[in-house]
């Protein structure tokens, strides 16, 4: 571990057993589809078999007349929604394309999408009566290639949709360009013209999946006083509540969203599909009704993130990265709203580079409607450009990381935006990568090769609330709203500990429901390690404030005359007039009433993530299986406040960049049925596909964040990708432009075939 | 559909029960006997986070009906340890930090203890090898074979010589 200029900390940097862990060890813990509310009934989504269809007619008596079938419904059942856009934290919905994508309207999108629902008494009835729902269609020619979407005779998938340009204007001619954005500084073709090496290239990749193991799960109970109770699993529970509140049109305060243990999310478990579906079976059926997603709909129809077609030209003169040009084209699925206007805007973030005009298309098909994944928009772009500039480089004959380090971003420099960096710690990853004793070994043997890549995340800061009660005891009860998907629990305990001076095991922490906290924006963006951080080291000073205050009385010394210092307040200029945090406590009832501290805050001083990797493999030349012989990432964590977590955000990360960079892929054939929607045929790594996953932690502190905190979650998923492609040139001579490198691809290329 | 009495023995515990044939252990474990430590990632047998152990061998109750068990011993994650007194597989798991969201972990210990039992002491690739029936996206797998490797260790040295 590198640290840079931190200051020693009693409970932050150690590795304490998380306050959940023992639940989930023992197989205790409640996730979304464990509840089970009294009266439980079951539901059961009607999917449509084709990837774009007009709907004729949904005849729902067959079903309705079948025993112990309580309530079907459809589109009709529900409040007509209009054009409105809410944000959800890392990405925003249309609130109308949300409710069409929750139960089809006229139109079925993409394969899978959900046109009725029913409601029975066991899961098997229902999964009958779902069968039994007879729509018919009138088939329509479905578009499922960002490149063939955007071709002027492309089938459309909304024949009022007009392309929406960066200063709001709308095109003349229906389109399936939903949206351009455009990032523009210097002078590109002069810096191209003067450049010793220039290079043009393209690239693809497939959408892909979070893959989380969890399925979507969804119970809903509509209380007879007009309420309505949602447990879910989710990455936001004050989202859902959102969410759910517009889609029926009720008021915020009546819906009331109790978050259960979520199995993973990276991203997914943020829009809604199934709360409002199972919220209209349980008024229509007076039961509370549970619908879980089998593995099958999850990946047909919740969102996985964009496939693209990238072009990118680069330049460099001298050893520098003087232009970059490049259009991205993201598949936004069904409905508007990728991430390409994120993948512009950290495609060359690692790098300072003057010259650059970058292009980003959204694009529907006729798929699923995307959803954010770990640093949404970045991996893809991230691939094309590492690949390229890894390409360039050699025909400079530079050091791949020397070249990345000589034109590395630092503090001040430019993102695309205009907008400067504050402190990064950018440089300070290639330099730990260099020095790396991975880098330094010897890559030896036929077939094998190695690959860097560098990789940029913004991290967002959003809105956290928490209520700090001090007990008259001297323990602490913290009251979060964040999701805890991987250990923020713990981590937020530990930044209240330390801003307290008191022990990891006196605080217990509670992630609540919307009725019981302030609200809260998701887990996601990397922010709760570093938002609700912040809010918990706020809620700590107010407390200390407090014990100042009731100190004050009980040692009878002004409040200017006390100061408060590990767990104790005492008087700046008595040592012997001391106080402790457990005594105060104790006396809370006599001296004002209990202690409780409270922030509520928008997040601002976000710190940026950088990384750099390492990967070293061997390609069987005779079946064209990559096996991933030494991996190493390198990554400014700010500071690591439990490392184990961080290490294991970090090697997360790099298994779903790995598996996206080897294996996975949604493969639709050509009326747009999606063919592997299972485990088994969607190839996630298992424990035989990866070596133990080298972390070096560098710590830059960041300067927002009172412990120097920056979101680690997302940016080790943005190097893998090409990190995988370049060590794969390396080991083949032959570059791949295209993911994933399965082992199909790599024969047939390698071959000619 | 009329329902069928099945008996077995559930964590060291005769229990009698009455399913549908044509529920999976998955199910009945599940809706019938409260038994949730087992969850359902895939329901088709490719993610073992409904693992449990059917007369000491690894099943994926999801791909075991129900009344299959007549007469069995079977033992989920909530007969493995309980919070007073962990498995070393499951303090192992807590110390090395060897889950995130904690969905697949009941079937990586049940999966770990079946090796466990049968091979006291795995290198890093048996582990794999091993463990390659259950899914896990969020750790990597890296924290989960060192947490298996740490408790075959921490057996051996508490084990009566």
């Amino acid at each position: 571990m590198t640290t840079v200029d931190r200051p020693s900390y009693k409970v932050i940097g150690t590795r304490p057993i998380r306050p959940d862990g023992v639940e989930k060890v023992t197989g205790k813990a409640q996730y979304g589809a464990d509840i089970r509310p009294p009266g439980l009934v079951y539901g059961r989504v009607v999917r449509s078999p084709h990837a774009h269809a007009r709907i004729l007619e949904i005849d729902t008596s067959e079903a309705e007349a079948i025993p112990g079938v309580l309530a079907v419904v459809t589109s009709k059942d529900f409040p007509i929604a209009a054009d409105k856009i809410e944000e959800l934290g890392e990405s925003a919905v249309n609130l109308r394309e949300l409710s069409e994508n929750i139960l089809a309207h006229d139109k079925t999108l993409y394969h899978g999408h959900a046109v009725a629902a029913v409601a029975a008494t066991s899961s098997q009835i229902a999964e009958e009566a779902a069968k039994r729902v007879k729509v018919t269609y009138e088939v329509l020619p479905p578009v499922l290639d960002v490149r063939d979407a955007m071709r002027d005779d492309a089938p459309l998938l909304n024949e009022n949709r007009r392309t929406k340009s960066m200063d709001g204007s709308l095109s003349e001619k229906p389109s399936n360009i939903a949206s351009i954005v455009q990032f523009k500084g210097g002078d590109v073709d002069a810096a191209f013209a003067a450049a010793d090496h220039v290079l043009e290239r393209e690239y693809d990749t497939t959408m892909v999946h979070q893959g989380y193991i969890e399925p979507h799960n969804s119970t809903a109970n509509w209380n007879s006083d007009g309420t309505l109770t949602i447990w879910t699993s989710t990455q936001g529970a004050f989202v859902v509540r959102a969410q759910v509140a517009q889609v029926l049109k009720l008021p915020v305060a009546r819906v009331r969203v109790i978050p259960l243990e979520i199995g993973g999310g990276f991203g997914g478990k943020i829009p809604i599909y199934l709360d409002p579906v199972a919220a209209m079976l349980s008024k229509k059926s007076g039961k509370p009704v549970q619908i879980t997603m089998n593995r099958t709909e999850v990946f047909q129809a919740s969102g996985p993130t964009s496939g693209s077609h990238i072009k990118v030209k680069a330049g460099v003169k001298d050893g520098k990265l003087t232009a970059v040009q490049a259009s991205l084209n993201y598949e936004a699925g069904a409905y508007p709203g990728s991430a390409v206007g994120a993948g512009c805007m950290c495609m060359i973030s690692p790098y300072n580079v003057e010259n650059f005009d970058i292009t980003g298309y959204d694009v529907v098909v006729n798929k699923p409607k995307t959803a954010a994944y770990r640093a949404p928009g970045a991996p893809a772009a991230s691939f094309a450009i590492e690949s390229l500039l890894d390409e360039l480089v050699k025909q400079t004959g530079l050091d791949p990381l020397q070249f990345r380090l000589d034109n590395s971003s630092r503090e001040n420099t430019s993102m695309v935006t205009g907008v400067p960096f504050p402190r990064i710690g950018a440089e300070e990853t290639v330099r730990a990568a260099i020095d790396s004793p991975h880098y330094k070994s010897p890559i030896e043997g036929p077939n094998r090769g190695r690959g860097v890549a560098s990789g940029f995340w913004f991290n967002a800061g959003l809105q956290s609330s928490v209520v700090v009660s001090v007990n008259p005891d001297g323990t602490i009860n913290l009251v979060e709203g964040s999701t805890d998907i991987g250990g923020t629990r713990a981590s937020l305990t530990m930044q209240l500990a330390e801003t307290l001076g008191v022990g990891y095991d006196d605080i217990h922490a509670t992630v609540v429901d919307t009725d019981s906290v302030g609200h809260n924006d998701v887990t996601g963006g990397s922010r709760t390690t570093f938002a609700s951080g912040l809010a918990v080291h706020e809620a700590g000073l107010d407390i200390q404030r407090q014990m100042i205050q009731r100190a004050s009385a009980l040692l009878n010394v002004p409040e200017d005359g006390l100061e408060y210092v590990d767990a104790a307040v005492r008087a700046k200029n008595d040592s012997s007039k001391r106080i402790s945090f457990k005594e105060i406590a104790a006396k809370s009832g006599q001296t004002g009433g209990p202690i409780v501290g409270k922030a509520s805050l928008s997040a601002r001083g976000v710190g940026a993530a950088f990384a750099t990797h390492i990967a070293d493999v061997e390609v069987d030349p005779g079946t064209g299986k990559i096996t991933v012989l030494r991996y190493t990432a390198v990554q400014d964590v700010g500071t690591a406040i439990h490392p184990s977590y961080v290490e294991g955000q970090i090697q997360g990360g790099v298994a779903q960049g790995v598996g996206w960079a080897i294996n996975e892929e949604y493969y639709y054939d050509e009326q747009g049925h999606l063919l592997n929607s299972s485990y088994l045929d969607y190839r996630m790594p298992t424990t035989l596909d990866l070596p133990m996953i080298e972390t070096v932690l560098v710590e830059v502190p960041n300067p927002g964040h009172p412990y120097g905190v920056r979101g680690v979650g997302e940016v080790p998923i943005v190097p893998p990708l090409a990190a995988i492609a370049n060590a794969v040139a390396d080991a083949t001579g032959h570059r791949f432009t295209a993911l994933p490198l399965s082992p199909r691809r790599v024969v047939e290329e390698l071959y000619g075939l | 559909m009329r329902r069928t009495q099945v008996q077995a023995t559930i964590n060291g515990e005769p229990v009698d029960f009455l399913c549908e044939p044509r529920q999976s252990l998955l199910e009945v474990l599940r809706e019938e006997l409260d038994l949730t430590g087992a969850k359902e990632g895939c329901n088709n047998g490719n993610c073992g986070a409904c693992s449990v152990m059917l007369n000491g061998r690894v099943v994926n109750s999801c791909c075991v009906l129900g009344v299959e068990i007549e007469g069995a011993d079977l033992t989920t994650i909530e007969g493995i340890g309980h919070a007073d007194a962990l498995h070393p597989l499951q303090q192992a798991f807590l110390e090395e930090a060897a889950l995130q969201c904690g969905i697949c972990t009941p079937g990586f210990i049940i999966s770990a203890k079946a090796l466990l039992d049968k091979e006291p002491h795995p290198d890093e690739h048996r582990v794999r090898w091993w463990l390659a029936n259950n899914l896990c996206r969020c750790t990597g797998y890296d924290k989960i074979v060192r947490a298996v490797l740490k408790a075959a260790d921490q057996m051996e040295e508490v084990k009566p010589v």
